[in-house]
């Protein structure tokens, strides 16, 4: 309880750190709002045109005025106003979290449900060539980028079937399970596909670690079956590298799945902060970065507490 | 045995393709038939919707369907009614008098008036409005309105172009109401053929028909804009039928179109442009002979070719059809590398000399693929380019200051030269700072342009004036591309223009 506490502590702290990061960061990138919006045209403002649209974007005072700002606004739970939506930060961000967090889900599931067993089996058949052929196959998932692999889906799909899902209008799960599914399977299996091949290779390293280990001879020797050493004594504690894994995956994940969504043309988190960034729209990238980062925090909190839960011999936060 | 094989492959695909077409069956979206909703795509959205603010390419298509200028540009740039009805200049040319539609109405049912036009030309102007387009109508000196259909711009000079820039949407009549209360933008209230009923940025738009517009009765009652920002989803969608109609900006997915048997591409010369920009203002480009050496190295048919798949036209500085003169008789538009190797050793660099050109990533897409035959040309003659490709907006900042050595740059065009290019090639040109070259005779070429109202006069300077640019080099002027757009065969009634406008999606409709 005292270790929660004291992670939750330094929360605030963290995130101000990342906040003053995201701050400076993209204000030193070249470029504003202005040219943003206007492109080459933006030469043709006189310098009072340009006074006035820099106060209605809000960058006429210095950085560190926009700063406590923000700030302040901030402490009231406020995150500003994006500028190319006209609508609180903190309002979109939640209009596309459910995408984002549904994309996360759904793929760590493909990734758990396939790469576990791939690995368990590509453990217990090391020498064999079945063994390999998994080891292969997690190769390949891994080092083929998903860019190629959604475009692969795509092309093969439209061209050879004649089908797609329906792109440009995203449907919430609460609104129509059916076409919510249809529309993010693919773009599951695209991330899955890579997560899937990571979670096949650890499990499988993992679980060779624990087959040696003298408690499974044990219990090999007391006449359990194969398949109670296996996933009853064994994987368990082959877990956690696992968990870990995912956690940090699905941590990614969380901060959106940027080329996915581009190329899959979902309204999630990534797209936005990536539209956010190339239109300077600073308050939509600060708030968004943040939340971003709350989530990375939460998720590695979690993982932390699964420990626990996977292993009772770790307390944490113990010296 | 190879065709046995594809049957074979193909027919054990049908199988696990039908069952998942089933299970996509409910996401997949076949086209209706009898659809009264034109389903259109395009990769880039709208950054705004205040038709003064807005230069960027989609958001000027969007809004040329929600707003509505004075007058339109034609498929053959020839200036036709929008709000005015007809027009006139004074003899002297000071004076334009515009007689306005009295059925032209807003979207909320107000009538268009004359005050809402003298509003409108004082807030472009204005500079608190930012309007990127104020330059084009600094000769207003003032508006009359003797009555609610009659509006007189009094100018302080002869100002022929100015009738062009009026076609521009950044010229759009928005209701004087709407400018006070400080909501345009915000609201988009306008006069053209469709209503703004959603805009999700990024994401869509829903737009809904005007049954009040002036122009007549629309060909669909609505269209609805998906945001797909990677091209080759665009026609992936196109191809299941959930895309009727889409603009397209890579000539490398364009050219994808014609192999799909429902779909149809339309592509038209556009008016901007291709251009290697040199940098007058720095060393050795300061020198003319350097300059020309650089132009007589280019081989731009090989650059459209490569770059651009010959998806284009080798062009001088003027695009505009009716003014364009033969561009293999401009200086050194027939590739001459020992002309240039002489040149560069009259201006003392016969070792040639090293420098950075910047490009834009993806914009235009065909950018990094240019700046690579141009460096392979240039290496002939001893230039060594290092390729520098920017995010847009780290290159507009860049462009905008100068800040470069050479860059590649895809320029926008307009139907009038002087409004084109009196923001470069005149003394007080806001974009001096980005040519970093001018002369008398061009300045002086550029305000007998402006002034001159005999078509065959004016034709005339705009030629010498091309003739002179294309001497003293300090850009080289590449190609023109096309503008694309890909439809559903079924799709009947839309007009492609040089300009590149989605205007006549108003008349488009969908066949049975």
């Amino acid at each position: 309880m005292t270790y929660l506490l004291r992670r939750l502590a330094v929360f605030p702290l963290v995130l101000i750190g990342v906040s003053i990061v995201v701050f400076v960061a993209i204000r030193m990138v070249p470029g504003d709002a202005i040219t943003a919006m206007l492109g080459t045209e933006a030469g043709l403002l006189t310098p009072a045109q340009r006074e006035a649209l820099s106060v209605y974007f809000g960058i006429d005072q210095p950085w560190f005025v926009q700063y406590g700002r923000w700030l302040a606004g901030l402490l009231h739970g406020n995150l500003g106003i994006s500028s190319t939506y006209g609508k609180p930060v903190l309002e979109i961000i939640l209009e596309r979290f459910p995408l984002t967090l549904e994309l996360a889900l759904l793929s760590m599931l493909i990734a758990l449900v396939v790469g576990v067993p791939a690995g368990v089996f590509a453990a217990t058949h090391n020498e064999k060539f079945s063994g390999l052929g998994v080891r292969v196959a997690a190769m390949i998932g891994q080092s083929t980028p998903n860019f190629v692999l959604a475009l692969l889906i795509i092309y093969t799909l439209s061209a050879g079937f004649g089908v797609l899902p329906a792109m440009g209008e995203f449907s919430p799960l609460w609104q129509d399970p059916l076409r919510n599914l249809g529309q993010l399977i693919l773009p599951a299996i695209t991330l899955g596909f890579a997560f899937a091949a990571s979670v096949t290779r650890i499990s499988r390293s993992a679980m060779l670690d624990v087959l040696s280990d003298d408690y499974v001879r044990t219990a090999r020797s007391k006449g359990v079956s194969a398949r109670g050493v296996i996933w009853r004594h064994a994987l368990p504690n082959a877990l956690i590298p696992v968990v870990t894994l995912s956690g940090i995956e699905f941590g990614y994940l969380l901060g959106g799945a940027v080329i996915v969504e581009q190329i899959y043309a979902l309204p999630g988190l990534g797209r936005l902060v990536l539209d956010a960034i190339l239109q300077r729209d600073y308050a939509l990238v600060q708030g968004a970065v943040l939340f971003i980062a709350f989530n990375f925090m939460i998720v590695n909190l979690l993982v932390d507490l699964a420990y626990v839960a996977l292993d009772p011999r770790i307390r944490l936060g113990e010296q | 045995m190879v065709q046995h094989l594809t049957r074979k492959l193909l027919s054990g695909m049908a199988l696990p393709g039908i069952a998942l077409a089933a299970m996509l069956g409910t996401v997949a979206v076949p086209v209706q038939a009898n659809a009264a909703t034109l389903h259109m795509a395009w990769s880039q959205d709208a950054t705004g919707l205040d038709p003064h603010k807005q230069t960027a390419f989609s958001s000027l298509r969007l809004l040329e369907l929600i707003y509505e200028p004075l007058v339109r540009v034609d498929a053959s740039l020839q200036i036709v009614p929008a709000i005015a009805t007809s027009w006139q200049f004074s003899q002297d040319g000071k004076e334009l008098t515009f007689k306005l539609d009295p059925k032209a109405k807003y979207h909320n049912g107000a009538a268009v008036t004359s005050a809402d036009v003298k509003a409108s030309f004082e807030r472009i102007p204005d500079e608190k409005t930012g309007a990127a387009a104020r330059a084009n109508f600094l000769s207003i000196a003032s508006i009359d309105t003797p009555d609610p259909v009659t509006v007189v711009f009094h100018l302080s000079q002869p100002d022929v172009p100015i009738l062009t820039a009026m076609s521009d949407v950044n010229a759009a009549i928005v209701p004087a109401g709407e400018i006070t209360a400080g909501s345009v933008g915000t609201k988009a209230i306008g006069s053209g053929p469709f209503k703004l009923d959603k805009w999700d940025p990024n994401a869509r738009e829903v737009l809904s028909a005007n049954k009040d517009w002036a122009g007549g009765a629309t060909g669909v009652d609505g269209i609805e804009i998906s945001v797909l920002p990677d091209e080759t989803a665009i026609l992936a969608a196109m191809r299941t039928k959930q895309i009727e109609f889409a603009l397209l900006n890579d000539p490398l997915v364009a050219t994808l179109v014609p192999q799909e048997a429902s779909l149809q591409l339309n592509r038209v010369p556009v008016l901007a442009y291709h251009v290697l920009q040199l940098n007058p203002s720095r060393k050795p480009m300061t020198e003319l002979k350097v300059r020309q050496a650089i132009s007589c190295a280019i081989d731009r048919q090989e650059v459209l070719d490569t770059a651009s798949l010959g998806e284009g036209k080798v062009t001088g500085p003027l695009t505009i059809p009716s003014l364009a003169t033969d561009p293999s008789q401009l200086f050194c538009y027939k590739r001459d590398v020992e002309k240039a190797k002489q040149l560069m050793s009259e201006a003392g660099y016969a070792d040639g000399f090293s420098a950075t050109v910047i490009g834009a990533t993806g914009e235009p897409p065909t950018a990094a693929a240019e700046a690579q035959v141009i460096q392979s040309q240039l290496a002939e003659i001893g230039v060594k380019l290092d390729i520098k490709m920017m995010e847009l907006n780290v290159y507009v900042d860049a462009w905008l200051k100068g800040d470069f050595d050479m860059a590649i740059a895809l320029n926008g065009g307009r139907a009038d030269p002087y409004t084109m290019y009196n923001r470069y090639w005149t003394k007080a040109g806001n974009l001096q700072k980005v040519a970093n070259y001018i002369d008398d005779t061009l300045d002086s070429q550029m305000q007998q342009g402006r002034t001159e109202t005999d078509p065959a006069k004016r034709k005339a300077i705009f030629a010498e004036f091309e003739k002179h640019l294309a001497e003293v080099s300090p850009w080289i002027w590449l190609y023109t591309s096309y503008s694309y757009t890909a439809q559903q065969k079924n799709i009947a009634g839309f007009v492609p223009t040089p300009t590149g406008t989605l205007f006549s999606l108003s008349k488009v409709t969908i066949q049975q």
